[in-house]
């Protein structure tokens, strides 16, 4: 299965849809898409992660420069995640602390820090 | 011993393929549903640190996969043939882009959070990641 992106925008948020697999192969199309969300001036990300199947760290690194990009301009990236499987792997490497983490779209929309 | 046996070309688009054979022979050779996501996870990582280290130091040469069953245990190895700093080489031998080397350090990582039974060998001609899964018998030898 392939990477799907889609992206919308709620408020002053935007929300990026992820849906299939993150992996080594298709990583690099997400890392294009938040690079180019934030080029255009899109500061405040929600990336919705409830249609991924799979996860693994080349996608965490990609979620990780994501965020170091919106930060070097005030802004946040927030996760929607429930999956157990992919939740797991954001414990085992710690960051859970790094990434607020929400059940829902709405959520983390209405979230402020 | 049963063995299946996996070569491919050092690109990242084959490493889904590995994940799939992977998880289908492990679930055949009676590994836990429970670990089964875990254990694709943990090949995947394996076999993305090797696609790396190939095209990094310019490797042609593929990427082995081994499945192994055997009683009461299932292993996957995964070896490169990336030349790494044996231990004793000094330090800094091998000087890459940093963003490489942590790239490499999270893959390490996740394996090492998912699998309790991990042995990393490296050395001048390769490297090698062995994993090892207990497996359950089939229901079936139960009754």
């Amino acid at each position: 299965m392939d990477l799907s992106l889609s992206t919308r925008t709620v408020g002053d948020r935007t929300v990026v849809e992820v849906g299939g697999e993150i992996d080594v192969y298709t990583a690099p199309k997400l890392r294009e898409q938040l690079v180019e969300l934030v080029n255009d001036g899109n500061f405040h990300l929600v990336v919705d992660m409830e249609g991924v199947d799979f996860l693994d760290s080349t996608g965490l690194g990609v979620l990780v420069g994501g965020l170091k990009r919106v930060r070097a301009h005030e802004g946040s990236l927030r996760l929607v995640c429930n999956q157990e499987r992919i939740l797991k792997i954001f414990r085992i490497t710690g960051l859970t602390k790094v990434f607020p983490i929400h059940t829902s779209v709405e959520e983390a929309v209405a979230a402020t820090d | 011993m049963a063995i299946v046996e996996l070569r491919f070309s050092a690109l990242p688009e084959h490493v889904r393929t590995a994940r799939l054979v992977a998880a289908a022979v492990a679930r055949r050779a009676g590994v836990d549903e429970a670990v089964l996501d875990e254990l694709r996870l943990a090949v995947g990582e394996a076999c993305s640190r090797a696609v790396g280290l190939h095209q990094s130091s310019g490797i042609s040469a593929p990427v082995k996969v081994a499945l192994i069953e055997e009683e009461k245990q299932f292993s996957i190895e995964v070896g490169d043939e990336a030349p790494h700093a044996a231990p004793g080489d000094t330090p800094g031998a091998t000087q890459d882009g940093e963003a490489e080397v942590e790239e490499d350090e999270m893959g390490l990582a996740v394996i090492s959070g998912l699998v309790d039974d991990v042995q990393v060998t490296t050395g001048h001609d390769g490297g090698r990641i062995r994993m090892t899964w207990p497996t359950t018998p089939p229901a079936t030898a139960l009754v």
